[in-house]
């Protein structure tokens, strides 16, 4: 439990306080009366009601909508069934910027909603909600499907055997069983749009504002230090809050189910279930796969009729007029090396960190579980300066380091690690070893034959979560990114940041090379995975 | 089992891949051109840190390759470049590293938040050499020596051509223009507490009405419909129907806060080439924007630091600058490439506002605004 503990106080607790710190100290001695001056400002009370409201309306749409898409794609059997589950997933780790500028294009103004229907989103907090649905919706296909996937299905059948209807039968069985993972699920949602950012700032316009976006506002901009450190101490309060809840439910959750095999509880569509499977594509077609459609008909877009120019445009370092020193194609190599020492890391100190909460039980493990997930719910500025202040002295002058990069990444990349490895970590009989040792393998042979089996699965599978959320990181890496090897998020930022174009072209076939990057490395991830593992989805 | 068995040696490959791509990293060897993560860490702890000058500076700032080989060749110097965020979170992060200072000049603080760098002590004086070829309108700390400045942008109103053709209507030139009955719900512009051309465009408004005309302007404006959102990004690309960018996104306001140089960047990669830029500039509108370079105090190569400003205010960095940052040079006798000279706007009376006072107002701006506007 040490080095991850170590790693977090390194990299998170001792930047977020030292900047927090900044901002409450002066002269030696705390200067409080920021508290007051904050809290008791109208606007910020105003953001502070709008951010809850907001999460929890944009809560209940995700469920509303993604709930049934866990049922589809847990119990029944359709072609491309992989493809579309790892390309629902691609939203959640693609940058807001981009898939926010998708969305746009997609239900505002001139799109195809206005086109068709007579209805635009661009103006509205409903723009708000169904953006957020398009992003959270993978984290509720995953964690209930997952779960949806072994209940052992005769279980309702009994009921029904015994007089239930086929509703009554749902809503008593298999409803009770789910609600825990249901709630989970919430919990994450409301997690993730209580600290939305770049929706709020594409899609809100000014006139909409989260903590988030207000600390930014404040540290970035301003530079008013006390007012950002009053809003990071209010945000990470609520965050734990919430965290302790989600630590809370799945507990519940684990301690009361019986589970059975994915691969056999599958099956063909049936009757209604026909009609339910279409309703649940045609949601996915257009909330998810047309505004990520609308991003490569731009990127393809040029300016004599559709071809690859903007494609080629990346391949050379001049043709956007020098925005980089290097070609902007090259920055797909150097967000795929920083994510994968970023995926090294965070499966070193999350494996670890599992492997504690799996090896000892009590309250203070538990807290260090709800712990390690707090990097998820801190803004990405405060992290991206709390770095830039404490890590820039010996021993740890990390600044020039390319390293920065990576461990930053982890951070977000560890809470997915530690989640997936969990429930399978628990999973290993230990008898299993036991047997083995008895009959007479050497541990190094135990771990072979008997855990790497289970764990080498859940590594990959984790591997991948993490993989894909660092390739995607934005926030903090734009702080910190070494300039001469600027990530692909950041890349694509740049362009979009210039007149003209080709750049807004380049712009567009960039962050298309970036969805195909995380179809791809969630894809394996879907291969990698088997049914067996899908108690460990996050 | 076997199926199980090489799905995990596939997620031990994979975590061996990435141990390797780790320890290529730290090797510090690079790609062949020297970019990669690890390329230039020895460099900056080794023997040979003195070879290196660091220019600290925000998202925008770009020089081509030749130029910064050119700037090696002549001084023996290697430039490295860190960027981040816009300039106003550059600045803020030069501000609150002032102690260990990430490089030894930074480039990027403009007349809007100039007083802001220096009160916080940013910089050593240095006063550059051929510091008298630079114009000295733009010498904002011509006492001090400071900062030095390297170029200056305008921000103005770009209108879309084609909209103003086809409705037989003479684009608007001045802020008196703006708030027009015949303009109205035709201007875009950027939240000025989030945005830079934002606040350079409120600036340029007080500077034309007053400290206290200029807030009965914008209540005329908001009544003339101008729409309001965070981000240059989303006004240019999403919002302005005169952008390439903005007639894919079908954009519909044909007017838009932005800059003078615009228009040039519109053409650049079209061909054949047209008559004239899609965009055009509303030259009444302008508020010009000046960027200095200063050498960092506590700098760890104060000598290479002067060298590199110098340079920037040498001929071949100015020349280069218009094409790469869409910026105008400072340096008298420099030569715009003719892309610039040929679509671009000559902006003769922009309007321009002192620093300290901009430094003194500007909260108190902000606050007054967002509350007429938002």
């Amino acid at each position: 439990m040490a080095p991850p503990l170590v790693f977090f106080a390194v990299f998170f607790a001792y930047p977020v306080a030292s900047i927090v710190g900044r901002g409450l100290r002066r002269d030696g001695g705390w200067h409080l009366g920021a508290v007051g001056d904050v809290l008791g400002d109208g606007s910020i009370r105003h953001v502070l009601w709008f951010t809850c409201w907001q999460a929890a309306a944009s809560t209940g749409l995700t469920l509303a909508l993604a709930l049934p898409g866990a049922y589809v794609f847990a119990r029944l059997d359709f072609p491309g069934k992989r493809l579309l589950r790892a390309v629902v997933t691609v939203p959640f780790v693609l940058p807001t910027v981009v898939a926010g500028t998708a969305f746009l294009a997609l239900l505002g103004r001139g799109g195809f909603s206005d086109d068709l229907l007579g209805f635009r989103l661009d103006t509205s907090v409903w723009a708000i909600l169904t953006a957020h649905v398009f992003f959270n919706y993978a984290v509720v296909v995953r964690t209930v499907g997952g779960l949806w996937a072994q209940l052992d299905p005769r279980q309702e059948e009994a009921a029904r055997t015994l007089g239930a209807g086929r509703f009554a039968a749902w809503r008593r069985v298999t409803l009770p069983a789910l609600g825990t993972s249901v709630a989970a699920a919430a919990l994450l949602v409301f997690l993730f749009t209580f600290t939305s950012f770049g929706v709020i700032q594409i899609l809100g316009g000014p006139t909409y504002s989260t903590l988030e976006v207000e600390i930014y506002r404040q540290t970035a901009e301003l530079l008013d230090l006390p007012a950002a450190a009053v809003l990071t101490l209010l945000q990470l309060a609520a965050v734990a809050a919430i965290l302790a809840l989600h630590a809370w439910t799945v507990r519940r959750r684990e301690a009361t189910l019986r589970l059975v095999d994915a691969a056999g509880t599958a099956h063909r569509p049936r009757g209604g279930e026909r009609v339910l499977l279409a309703a649940v594509l045609a949601v996915v077609a257009l909330l998810i796969l047309l505004p990520l459609g609308v991003l490569v008909a731009r990127s393809l877009d040029g300016p004599g009729g559709y071809g690859l120019t903007y494609y080629r445009g990346l391949a050379s370092a001049d043709a956007d007029g020098g925005t980089f020193l290097v070609a902007p194609l090259e920055t797909v190599w150097n967000s795929l090396r920083y994510a994968a020492a970023a995926t090294v890391v965070a499966l070193l100190v999350g494996g670890l960190a599992a492997a504690a909460l799996v090896r000892r039980a009590g309250r203070l493990v538990r807290g260090f579980d709800a712990l390690l997930m707090l990097p998820l719910g801190t803004s990405a500025v405060t992290v991206g300066f709390g770095f830039l202040i404490t890590l820039d002295k010996p021993p740890l002058d990390l600044r020039d380091s390319w390293l920065l990069v990576p461990f930053a990444q982890a951070l977000v990349g560890v809470p997915f690690v530690v989640r997936v490895m969990v429930p399978v970590l628990r999973a290993v009989d230990h008898r299993l070893r036991e047997a083995a040792a008895v009959l007479g393998a050497s541990p190094a042979r135990v771990w072979r034959e008997v855990e790497l089996p289970f764990v080498g699965r859940a590594l990959g599978i984790a591997a991948g979560f993490a993989f894909a959320v660092s390739l995607g990181e934005f926030g903090a890496t734009v702080f910190i990114a070494r300039p001469d090897s600027p990530t692909l998020p950041v890349a694509v930022a740049r362009l979009l940041g210039r007149a003209g174009a080709a750049n807004y072209g380049q712009a567009m076939a960039l962050s298309t090379v970036l969805m195909l990057v995380c179809a791809a490395s969630l894809l394996v991830l879907e291969n990698l995975r088997t049914s067996a593992d899908s108690a460990g989805e996050f | 089992m076997k199926s199980v068995r090489r799905r995990a040696m596939g997620a031990l490959v994979l975590a061996t891949a990435g141990a390797v791509v780790l320890a290529a990293c730290g090797g510090g060897s690079g790609s062949g051109s020297g970019t990669g993560p690890g390329a230039g860490a020895p460099a900056a702890s080794g023997g040979t840190k003195s070879k290196t000058v660091t220019l600290v500076s925000h998202d925008s700032f770009a020089a081509s390759k030749e130029v910064l080989a050119e700037f090696t060749e002549k001084t023996g110097y290697t430039v490295k470049v860190l960027r981040g965020g816009d300039a106003g979170a550059a600045v803020n992060q030069a501000i609150l590293t002032k102690d260990h200072p990430r490089g030894d000049v930074f480039f990027g603080v403009d007349n809007t938040l100039l007083s802001r760098a220096l009160d916080n002590g940013l910089f050593d004086p240095y006063t550059a050499r051929d510091l008298d070829q630079v114009a000295s309108d733009v010498q904002l700390d011509a006492a001090g020596h400071r900062v030095t400045p390297i170029d200056s942008g305008d921000v103005c109103v770009n209108y879309d051509r084609a909209y103003f053709t086809a409705h037989r209507l003479a684009p608007p030139q001045t802020f008196a223009d703006l708030a027009k009955p015949a303009y109205k719900n035709l201007l875009v512009t950027e939240n000025v507490s989030t945005s830079s051309p934002g606040l350079a465009f409120l600036l340029g408004s007080v500077a034309a009405y007053g400290g206290d005309g200029w807030q009965a302007y914008w209540k005329q404006l908001r009544k003339n419909g101008v729409e309001v959102v965070d981000s240059w990004e989303q006004a240019y690309n999403e919002s302005f129907s005169g952008s390439g960018a903005g007639k894919k996104a079908k954009g519909d306001r044909p007017l838009v806060v932005s800059y003078a140089s615009s228009p040039p960047a519109e053409v650049i990669g079209v061909s054949p080439a047209p008559a004239q830029s899609p965009v055009g500039v509303s030259t009444g509108t302008c508020f010009r924007q000046i960027e200095f370079a200063g050498l960092l105090h506590g700098a760890k190569n104060p000598a290479g630091g002067k060298a590199l400003i110098d340079y920037m205010i040498g001929k071949a960095f100015q020349e280069d600058m218009p094409l790469q940052m869409y910026v105008d040079p400072v340096r008298k006798g420099a030569v715009e490439p003719e892309v610039f000279v040929r679509y671009g706007a000559r902006i003769d009376h922009p309007t321009t506002l002192p620093p300290a006072t901009i430094a003194d107002k500007r909260d108190d701006w902000v606050k007054a605004w967002t509350s007429i506007v938002l």
